[in-house]
């Protein structure tokens, strides 16, 4: 209460807020500070360190051996660098096919469900979304089990006459397959060549393997649930006024689709996207109860290959310095994505598109009431 | 099965009048047709996802061997709670059911109440310092979770708590976006109830606790939701945290089981009883907050 006298002049109510304010604040406060920021300074030390596990990070003989983790994991030649770049590549690929899935599915079924005229809209919405509120373990097992050689998957592939692959052991890329399937079974020179981080070029362009499909598949079915429910809200908060001016204006329902409603779900595609973005590269709880990286390494993400590098090999210092880079990775992604998805003045050439043949500025009288809003930003812009 | 037996129910927002399709002229006969064939897309598509579930409970009834012959058939033609039973009589199912319990419960009452806490000092006491608290709020929550799992064994084991209930629970209180989503609410609610109590003569915690909480209701229940779910389905966190068998919860001891390290030979039944035991509590927990859950993000983003 020392702040007492000092505020007195404030009123009586708020005398002593900058105490308990604090107070309020500090259990959580403490809390972050001790499991949040000082861990991830101690592993910044330990990532450049020759820490083998034994004893505290901080005792005389451990040493601060500078970039050497990095350096072994980015350009070190060796097992650890083929490693990493199996596991970037495996993750990259999980990325760019369930982050757009999941995006389109989440949206589609929030489009349906949202239907005024549908009835049992409740029942739909839960079926849903309970794959994601049941945890990733329980819900690997299951997948384990679906996709299993002769398992229910297969056996449904079965009945229209397709042979399904034995998913999770089956190491083979889907691209490679594909190609495969035209008679092209080894990659081109230039492609085989080089090679980026341990991994040939060739091997970079492989796609997911048949067993992380399988986890992709899971991953599109437990996420869409949740980004169901953001798009649903947003549906809802919509504004009919600019809906009712394109159907006025003979839109029909895949123009207002493109044209109306995606443009103004902007926000809430944004968040979508950068949530999927960041779950997406921290794949692990399926990697350690399904695959533990098999096969033939395929199933391996950098998140689980941090904590075995660390926890099962011993390698503290890698482990640490892969967190690390994933972390970057993150944070590049998430800022990329924001500066794609910026927004952005309407081109010349959009205009055009809107405002028909008459460049005049008066024609805004014809135009809808969607382009009127792309004109508003386009007078901001400096005319020629 | 009852989780999925529930009757037709109407949404709660079905009633929200300004939605823009309710304005929708739905006299014309081709607005049948499409509601019909959203129908069907919707009930092949809700059947997709309801067969994974329906196929895990009906198989974890039949034997090893009718498992793998018949994969899909949901009618099993040997009836056996064999599975359950060797899970509850000869495994350490049990403990790691009793584990979960312990650490999710202590873990969602110790966030809800340091999440409100914060979040209530955050939204109306001025003090100095505020700001700073809050951008280092935000700072926290952008960095990714499986990031932290050696950080967090690093700080667990210097200071003594691994292989502990307190290195399980403690860590997993830290909840800035509980706190935020606190915060937030606090914000949409009038002061005038509280600045009348001080007034009276009320003191801060005493108003904090007697009439804000109480009022927070509908937050304080997404917070229990969010965190029940979230400690409840855990895995990096206690993996690193603990080795001691007695101290396995439910995810990192099914875990063990999917990837075989405690079986030989699949024994899918096993497996899948065990996913679907540690499925119920958050199913329960999911119907009977449903329409809650349905508005969760409307309650956490809304002003």
């Amino acid at each position: 209460m020392h702040a007492t006298t000092k505020r007195s002049r404030r009123s009586g109510i708020r005398r002593d807020e900058t105490a308990s304010g604090w107070l309020f604040a500090a259990p959580m406060l403490i809390l972050l500070a001790v499991f949040l920021v000082v861990p991830v300074l101690m592993a910044l030390w330990v990532s450049f360190s020759d820490w083998a596990g034994r004893g505290s990070p901080f005792s005389g003989d451990v040493h601060f051996v500078g970039f050497k983790n990095y350096q072994a994991l980015l350009a070190g030649g060796g097992l650890a660098e083929q490693d990493f770049g199996t596991a970037l590549r495996n993750n990259a690929w999980y990325v760019v096919l369930v982050v757009p899935l999941q995006t389109a599915v989440s949206l589609f079924l929030a489009v349906l469900v949202n239907r005024a005229i549908l009835r049992g809209r409740g029942v739909f919405r839960t079926v849903f979304y309970f794959p994601s509120v049941t945890s990733s373990v329980a819900m690997t097992v299951v997948w384990l089990f679906l996709f299993s050689a002769s398992g229910a998957v297969n056996t449904v592939l079965s009945w229209v006459g397709v042979n399904g692959p034995n998913w999770f052991n089956d190491s083979t890329g889907i691209f490679h397959n594909l190609l495969a399937a035209f008679g092209v079974s080894h990659g081109p020179e230039f492609l085989t060549g080089g090679e980026l981080l341990g991994v040939s070029w060739w091997g970079w362009l492989s796609g997911p393997s048949v067993a992380m499909s399988a986890f992709i598949l899971m991953a599109v079915f437990t996420t869409s649930g949740t980004f169901m429910l953001l798009f649903i809200a947003a549906l809802q908060n919509l504004a009919g006024d600019i809906t009712e001016a394109a159907i006025m204006d003979g839109a029909n329902g895949w123009q207002r689709f493109w044209r109306i409603t995606i443009p103004q779900l902007r926000p809430t595609l944004f968040t979508v996207l950068t949530l999927g973005l960041i779950g997406c590269w921290q794949v692990f709880d399926q990697v350690y109860a399904g695959t533990e990286g098999a096969p033939g390494k395929t199933t391996l993400t950098p998140a689980y290959l941090s904590y075995s590098t660390a926890f099962n090999n011993q390698q503290w210092g890698q482990g640490a310095a892969i967190a690390f880079i994933l972390f970057v990775i993150i944070v590049v992604f998430t800022v990329l994505q924001r500066w794609i998805l910026r927004e952005r003045a309407v081109s010349k050439r959009h205009i055009r598109l809107y405002q028909g043949p008459r460049p005049s500025e008066e024609g805004a009288n014809t135009e809808t009431l969607a382009a009127r809003r792309e004109t508003t930003i386009k007078s901001r812009e400096p005319r020629p | 099965m009852t989780i999925f037996a529930k009757p037709e129910q109407e949404a709660p927002s079905t009633e929200t009048l300004d939605s823009p399709t309710n304005r929708r002229p739905q006299r014309r006969p081709r607005a049948n047709t499409a509601a019909w064939v959203a129908y069907a897309v919707l009930i092949t598509i809700a059947a997709i996802y309801i067969m994974p579930f329906l196929i895990q409970i009906s198989t974890s009834f039949k034997t090893d061997a009718e498992a793998a012959a018949n994969p899909v058939s949901l009618v099993r033609q040997t009836w056996t709670t064999e599975a359950y039973r060797e899970l509850f009589l000869n495994s350490d199912f049990p403990t790691w059911f009793k584990n979960s319990i312990i650490v999710t419960v202590l873990v969602t009452l110790g966030r809800v109440f340091l999440a409100s806490l914060a979040g209530y000092a955050l939204a109306r006491l001025r003090f100095r310092g505020r700001g700073v608290i809050f951008a280092a709020l935000i700072g926290v929550m952008a960095v990714p979770g499986v990031v932290l799992m050696i950080p967090k064994f690093l700080v667990i084991n210097q200071i003594g708590i691994y292989d502990s209930y307190t290195g399980m629970i403690i860590p997993l209180l830290t909840d800035a976006a509980g706190v935020f989503i606190m915060k937030n609410f606090f914000e949409s609610i009038p002061p005038s109830v509280e600045e009348q109590a001080r007034i009276d003569g009320a003191g801060l915690f005493r108003v904090f606790w007697s009439i804000v909480l109480p009022m927070a209701r509908p937050a304080l229940i997404t917070i229990i939701i969010l965190s029940f779910q979230g400690s409840w389905n855990e895995l990096g966190h206690f993996i690193v945290a603990t080795q001691d068998p007695l101290l396995t919860t439910l995810t990192k001891g099914v875990a063990g089981l999917a990837s075989g390290q405690l079986s030989s030979g699949s024994q899918y039944p096993i497996k899948l009883a065990a996913a679907a035991i540690m499925t119920i509590p958050v199913a329960v927990m999911f119907f009977i907050f449903q329409k809650r859950i349905m508005n969760t993000s409307d309650g956490a983003v809304k002003e």
